[in-house]
């Protein structure tokens, strides 16, 4: 009896072993899609636009980073003054 | 104000014309007036699923085209005088859908219907779009299959992006998972994947499972809607379904296999 335990295990390893695989496969392709961060560089337009009017900085000067983390999504913003403004 | 649903899931062959046929019935069942349109030019098919296909005249390429009114083109079901069909042209011309053609006549669809059904073709192309594009609610029909499950997160991302509800800034496209072909007996051995590990994954609410069925397949030959069968459990799977979607509580049937006798066990199909 115990080969037939033995295919029984095996089986139930079939449906999780898709489960974990979907999983992963879902989180990479929705990472990937364009959807949640479409916006980013209209955003990083406006608020250059909004940081020049105080201040005269470069095209780069305002860098986003996006990361994820146990599915929370951080948007790190890094805005860097000219030399000269600095105290 | 009419309700435009499009029955939508990327891959094909999971059973999107047998629910769009089976849901558009339902509905019209209930007394709401019900156009389910065809927007798999090419291959159409939505007409021998509801048996209508040696009534089709004119399609929907034709209305678009202004060579039919819609008045000639939608065919009336020969049971419910709320039920209307719009085949799809068999025309090979990808380009036979334009976006305001499209839009001209779910506007007048819109007029005198309550629901409007998409039935989408596969893939994520050009028809797939245009059957997506002025949905107000989706069912994206999924099988318990990984390739199926991957395929319809692909079609929920381009939802919630490319909808004329998205675009517009108007709120969102109400989802709702259907998971058809269902089969218990090999989700007890652990051989397919369970209804909660596709609704984990998938994260949008359940509106039905449809067990796998022979009578979608005899219903199909008959040209019989799946959901007309009062002794298939498809069909009151089906039903379920529809009175979820109109509001009513139903508790999920056929998500444990049917116990079998020691004939069954013997001689059972499955
Ligand atoms: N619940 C079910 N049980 C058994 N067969 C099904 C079921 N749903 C669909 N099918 C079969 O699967 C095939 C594809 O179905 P169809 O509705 O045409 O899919 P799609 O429109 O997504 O390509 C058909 O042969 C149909 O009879
Ligand atoms: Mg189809």
């Amino acid at each position: 009896m115990d080969w037939l335990r033995f295919f029984k295990r095996e089986q139930k390893r079939s449906a999780s072993i898709a489960k974990e695989r979907l999983m992963i496969a879902v989180a990479h392709q929705r990472s990937g899609d364009a959807n949640g961060l479409r916006y980013l560089p209209q955003m990083r337009e406006e608020l250059l636009a909004v940081v020049r009017r105080y201040v005269q900085v470069p095209d780069d000067a305002v860098q986003f980073n996006v990361a994820r983390d146990e599915g929370i999504e951080v948007l790190e913003l890094n805005i860097t003054l000219p030399e000269k403004q600095r105290n | 104000m009419a309700k435009i649903i499009v029955v939508t899931s990327g891959k094909g062959g999971v059973g999107k014309t047998t629910t769009s046929a089976s849901f558009a019935t339902g509905l019209a069942a209930r007394g709401h007036k019900t156009a389910v349109i065809d927007f798999d030019v090419g291959l159409r098919n939505l007409d021998l699923i509801m048996g209508v296909e040696r009534r089709v005249v004119f399609d929907f390429v034709n209305v678009i085209n202004g060579e039919a009114t819609l008045k000639q083109a939608l065919i009336k079901d020969k049971q419910l005088d709320t039920l209307y069909i719009l085949a799809a042209s068999q025309t090979r011309d990808k380009d036979a859908l334009t976006q305001e053609g499209v839009e001209r006549v779910l506007n007048e669809l819109a007029q005198s219907f309550e629901y409007i059904i998409c039935d989408s073709p596969a893939g994520i192309e050009k028809g797939a779009f245009m059957a997506m594009y002025f949905a107000d609610e989706a069912l994206v029909v999924t099988n318990p299959e990984v390739s199926s499950v991957r395929d319809s997160d692909r079609v929920l991302g381009i939802l919630s992006s490319k909808s004329r509800k998205s675009e517009g800034g108007d709120g969102k496209v109400r989802e709702h998972l259907v998971l058809t072909r269902y089969n218990p007996a090999r989700v007890a051995k652990g051989e397919m994947l369970s209804v909660d590990d596709v609704k984990e994954i998938l994260a949008i609410p359940l509106l039905g499972v449809i067990p796998e069925s022979q009578s979608v397949l005899t219903s199909s030959n008959a040209g019989v809607p799946v959901i007309r069968e009062e002794n298939s459990d498809a069909g009151l799977a089906y039903q379920d379904l529809v009175a979820r979607f109109v509001g009513e509580e139903r508790t999920h049937r056929f998500l444990a296999a049917p116990r079998k006798g020691l004939l069954g066990k013997l001689f059972g199909s499955q």
